[in-house]
């Protein structure tokens, strides 16, 4: 144990004894190098057609900005919904209450996979909606919008009494005691968690393949077939992903840091 | 300024708070409302604030009788200033924000006036400089004084003050108590609830004991403190003025 701490006390990160620029470092070259040779041992047979894959490279870019614009589009189509669910499941009139219970229960009850396969093959079918890709920001927007009212409920809810007392104290009317006191502090608890929802709905969007969208794994699965090329299609499909998810993630930690410095 | 309670009954669940009281104050400056904790001292007090409205009976400022309905209680409060005892501000404002809203929002100000009046309560309430600060940066004292000057810068014809000092450091407290003895100087109707027995003898004219349902015993403050009529009024003096 003596020798063992010793002589690779460099690459250990404990509470009194911190690590190191030199452990991180070195920590960090070794891994990358090591993870790199395993992976070219094992793979680099597969791996020999990029050059097929690149001829595809305005597909990728298609369904990447695909991908980023259909999410887009369910953040603030899912907000809008989140928001007005968390409102309505407060609403002193019971229908509208119990609609809002029925719809974030019964979405977030059900895998997204069954949302897509029963939203476009029955209603949409059923309806006679054409447009593929607005229907799947529907139904993408229905499910993140039940999980993002939970936020906002929750965010609402962590609004004490004292907050309520006080506006009414001061003579403010409802509407403007959630425009002006609630929903602020709200936001400024919620940005972080639907930051975080961003991500989720960046990776959501993947399952639109199966609907024939042509996002970004759409593409990804097109180019795979044309080529052949597993690796080659697949690799650059994960690194498009995470190139979107990281900064968010990034940014929902920033977030969250600041309100918690904050208050 | 009359104050007065013609068969209130305020009830949580079985527990009757306030039960058929009534009760009638005449005072000039500062009504002082003390008692045990759980008493119902702020049940009572958030009757006259309009915040609530009786179960039973009315109550009733200046002879009009407060009204029950949400859209005229808010009226009501439009011409009060109420300051709780915990955290009242709004976190998410700084100080000078905090009261700057009910004046364009409530009161329909103008944003300019509105900063410009703003400041000058801070001012009074030696809070010049802290204005832009938010309430998580202030100490208990500078809230409440932020809380105080928010409730009067409509220039309400009456201020009700729930404890004020009570979450607050002695030093804090005394700051506090220096602003509310100064706004009583200056003329401005109050109804305080306090525990500083010292405070409510040479502020209010009119004290009441809140207790066991109702008020137990009311009067001007220096007959009240130096000769209690109640038993229960006297040993409660008595608990708290021991040390
Ligand atoms: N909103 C409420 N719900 C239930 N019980 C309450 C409520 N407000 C006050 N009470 C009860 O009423 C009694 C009086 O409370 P309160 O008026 O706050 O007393 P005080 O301010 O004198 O300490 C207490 O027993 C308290 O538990
Ligand atoms: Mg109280």
């Amino acid at each position: 144990m003596a020798t063992a701490s010793t002589s690779f006390g460099v690459f250990f990160d404990r509470p009194g004894r911190p690590a190191g620029l030199l452990g991180r470092g070195l920590s960090l070259a070794l891994l990358v190098a090591g993870y790199s040779l395993l992976c070219w041992l094992a793979f680099s047979k597969s791996i020999q057609n990029w050059e097929g894959v690149l001829d595809y490279r305005v597909t990728f870019w298609n369904g990447w900005m695909n991908t980023i614009r259909i999410s887009a589009a369910a953040l603030v189509l899912s907000t809008l919904i989140g928001m007005v669910t968390a409102l309505a499941r407060r609403s002193p009139f019971l229908p509208l209450r119990y609609t809002a219970v029925a719809y974030v229960e019964t979405v977030r009850g059900l895998p997204l996979v069954v949302l897509v396969l029963f939203g476009f093959y029955g209603v949409a079918n059923a309806l006679g909606w054409q447009d593929r890709v607005a229907v799947g920001i529907g139904i993408l927007s229905l499910f993140s919008g039940a999980y993002i009212a939970e936020m906002i409920r929750a965010g609402i809810d962590s609004v004490g009494r004292s907050q309520w007392d006080s506006a009414r104290a001061i003579g403010l009317g409802t509407v403007q005691t959630y425009r002006l006191v609630v929903l602020p502090q709200v936001a400024r608890q919620t940005l972080p968690p639907l930051a975080g929802q961003f991500s989720s709905i960046i990776k959501d969007s993947s399952l639109l393949y199966i609907i024939g969208i042509p996002e970004l794994t759409f593409a990804a699965n097109q180019v795979n077939s044309a080529t052949y090329s597993t690796f080659e299609s697949f690799v650059p499909l994960g690194v498009c992903y995470l190139a979107l998810t990281l900064p968010v993630s990034l940014l929902s930690k920033w977030l969250e840091r600041r309100t918690r410095y904050e208050t | 300024m009359r104050v007065s309670l013609d068969g209130v009954v305020k009830a949580f669940g079985p527990q009757r708070v306030l039960d058929r009281v009534v009760w009638e104050a005449d005072f000039e400056h500062a009504l002082a409302l003390i008692g045990p904790s759980g008493g119902g001292k702020s049940t009572l007090m958030r009757l006259l604030a309009g915040l609530d409205t009786p179960d039973e009976g009315r109550v009733m400022v200046d002879g009009k009788a407060l009204p029950v309905d949400e859209g005229a209680l808010r009226a009501y409060r439009r011409g009060t200033g109420i300051v709780f005892q915990s955290f009242n501000l709004f976190p998410h404002l700084s100080a000078l924000e905090n009261v700057i809203l009910p004046l364009v929002h409530v009161h329909g100000m103008g944003r300019r006036e509105a900063e410009g009046v703003a400041a000058s309560f801070l001012e009074r309430f030696r809070l010049a400089g802290h204005g832009h600060k938010q309430p998580a940066l202030l100490s208990g004292g500078q809230r409440q004084r932020v809380a105080i000057a928010r409730a009067l810068a409509h220039s309400p014809g009456l201020l009700l003050l729930d404890e004020p000092t009570s979450a607050l450091d002695p030093e804090m407290t005394s700051e506090v108590l220096d602003v509310i003895a100064e706004l009583r100087d200056s003329g401005q109707r109050i109804v305080l609830v306090t525990h500083e027995m010292g405070f409510a003898r040479h502020t209010a004219d009119v004290v009441a004991f809140v207790d066991g349902g109702g008020i137990l015993e009311s009067g001007a403050a220096a007959e009240f403190f130096g000769n209690p009529k109640k038993p229960e009024t006297a040993r409660f003096l008595e608990k708290i003025l021991k040390y």
